[in-house]
């Protein structure tokens, strides 16, 4: 759905110049969450708004639902633009108009006739919950009734791919959880693409089925959310971080990491059992992610027995290094 | 000079001071926002840049910034008698004033338009907007508070300058507080003037802050 090659965005000053983008490469499957996780000044800002052209990229291409945007401009950007939908950290409402003239305002660009704009508008803000709220001015509304507003003007044009730039990064923790419930709902309901960026861990956890880590204006891993947690990956570290003890005497101690259905299975009690020895858990967590199961867990095991402990946990499927 | 007669001449001053403010400002809301407009889109990153034509532009507005009105009324002389066929009166006055007051209104509209977040401009693009509509629907609505509470400062500051146009014949309150209340030493003159003076700019004010309190829902 989304297609990005050789991508580069250079921003040069007098003094220095900023290599935001560095050659980035990037393929979104229809129906896919695709979270890209970076601190700021990682260049997924930049990244993210290369995609709808609001910046243009130096070099590259770019190509959502088979239209290379890269070639396009004027007019025909603009059309393609509406399928194409954005939300935003700051929500970027206009104040001047309500909840429900903020949505008819995409509608009004597409050049939708007026009745339908209102038959339309109901439509989208049942879509999104906000129903009562229609004549509610943007000032009036909490952050994430805000974003809901947000979300509803994105998808007002029918669009088949998301664009989200940090939308819950200025939401607290709860109302980041509703809206991205309302994210991951959408996303199946109506098989919308979603291309996000955030720093946030909880975003890339919730919903994400698959993510790239990037910084310096590159990818330094990208792939399914599964996949890159089968791996010894800086995605797995990050989402499960491990602080406990990095060494116990008379043991080894192992970072042992886990997806799928492995992640449920009684894989610690089992190397217990099968070489006789104890098993302690120095930190760890098991959790549900947007599309798999997935566990990570810090264990000492003595060291008589922590090379066919660790053997036999990588033949059940598992990534097994050694604590640091 | 008996009180009947200085409102007669009241009278006909209010006119004349509310004729020549009312047509500059309403010629200056025009190219004042114009050249506002015109000033952020040209900007570099705007929706049109062009940097020799906003260097220019600019130019233009600080040239017109920088006269003190006294003197641009009697350097335009030429130009006014060429617009309105004479240099005397309250018709040529509208013209040094709304010369005077364009650039003025314009620096304010610039910065009403940069006022509105660069991510709403940002999300107008991305949903495919035209320039016609981001300027129409995003930034003009959205700054239109901002632009009629400039506009209000705008309009006091031609009120202030009308007086000043007294001094070519213009008419007018301010004219009259000099030939009467200053020339002729009529205190009576000089003081009523300046109470209606007060009021109309109150007026104004007024009317100003209502119009911003009902735009407004920031």
């Amino acid at each position: 759905m989304i297609e990005i090659r050789g991508l580069r965005k250079t921003y040069r000053s007098r003094k220095q110049s900023v290599n935001a983008v560095d050659n980035v490469d990037l393929t979104v499957g229809e129906g896919e969450v695709y979270g890209v996780l970076g601190q700021s000044g990682a260049g997924k800002s930049t990244l993210l708004r290369c995609v709808n052209m609001l910046e243009r990229p130096d070099t590259g291409t770019v190509a959502v639902d088979g239209v290379e945007l890269t070639a396009l401009g004027g007019k025909r950007l603009r059309i393609a633009r509406h399928g194409i939908g954005m939300i935003h950290q700051h929500f970027a409402l206009l104040s001047s108009r309500t909840v429900a003239g903020n949505v008819a305002f995409a509608l009004e660009v597409t050049g939708a006739p007026r009745a339908e704009r209102r038959a339309r508008v109901a439509e989208l803000l049942e879509l999104v919950g906000l129903s009562g709220r229609a004549d509610a001015y943007p000032s009036q509304l909490s952050g994430g009734q805000k974003q809901r507003v947000g979300i509803a003007r994105a998808l007002a044009a029918r669009p088949k791919v998301l664009l989200s730039d940090e939308a819950t990064s200025a939401l607290d923790p709860e109302t980041t959880d509703s809206i991205l419930r309302l994210l991951l709902d959408l996303n199946r309901r109506l098989g919308l693409t979603i291309l996000l960026i955030t720093h946030e861990m909880t975003v890339v956890k919730r919903i994400c089925t698959s993510a790239a880590v990037m910084r310096d204006g590159k990818f330094v891993e990208s792939g399914r959310v599964a996949d890159l947690l089968r791996r010894d990956s800086e995605l797995a570290r990050d989402l499960f971080p491990l602080d406990g003890p990095s060494s116990v005497d008379g043991s080894a101690v192992l970072d042992v990491t886990v997806s799928g259905d492995d992640a449920d299975k009684p894989l610690l009690a089992e190397v217990a059992r099968r070489f006789d020895t104890d098993v302690r858990i120095l930190a760890g967590h098991v959790e549900t992610l947007a599309a798999t199961r997935a566990g990570r867990w810090r264990i000492a095991v003595p060291t008589a027995a922590s090379e066919d402990a660790a053997d036999f946990l990588r033949k059940s499927g598992a990534q097994v290094g050694v604590a640091s | 000079m008996t009180w009947d007669e200085v409102f007669e001449l009241l009278a006909v001053g209010f006119q004349e001071t509310a004729w020549m403010v009312g047509v500059s400002a309403l010629l200056t809301a025009v190219g004042g926002l114009l050249v506002g407009v015109l000033l952020v889109l040209t900007d570099s990153g705007g929706l049109l840049a062009a940097r020799p034509v906003n260097a220019v532009l600019g130019l233009i507005v600080n040239v017109g910034r920088s006269l003190p009105f006294i003197i641009l009324l009697v350097a335009i002389i030429p130009f006014t008698r060429a617009v309105v066929g004479t240099t005397i009166g309250t018709d040529a006055a509208i013209v040094p004033l709304t010369v005077g007051a364009i650039p003025f209104f314009a620096r304010i509209v610039e910065a009403a338009l940069r006022e509105v977040p660069a991510d709403v401009v940002a999300a107008s693009v991305a949903m495919g907007a035209t320039r016609r509509q981001i300027v129409g629907k995003v930034l003009l609505r959205e700054a239109l508070p901002a632009l009629i509470a400039g506009l209000t400062i705008t309009v006091i500051a031609i009120i202030g300058y009308s007086a000043m146009a007294g001094t070519v014949g213009g008419g007018g309150l301010g004219d009259l507080a000099i030939r009467y209340g200053y020339q002729r030493f009529e205190t009576e003159v000089m003081i009523a003037t300046v109470v209606a003076l007060v009021v109309f700019v109150q007026l104004v004010q007024m009317v100003g802050d209502v119009l911003v309190r009902r735009l407004s829902h920031r």
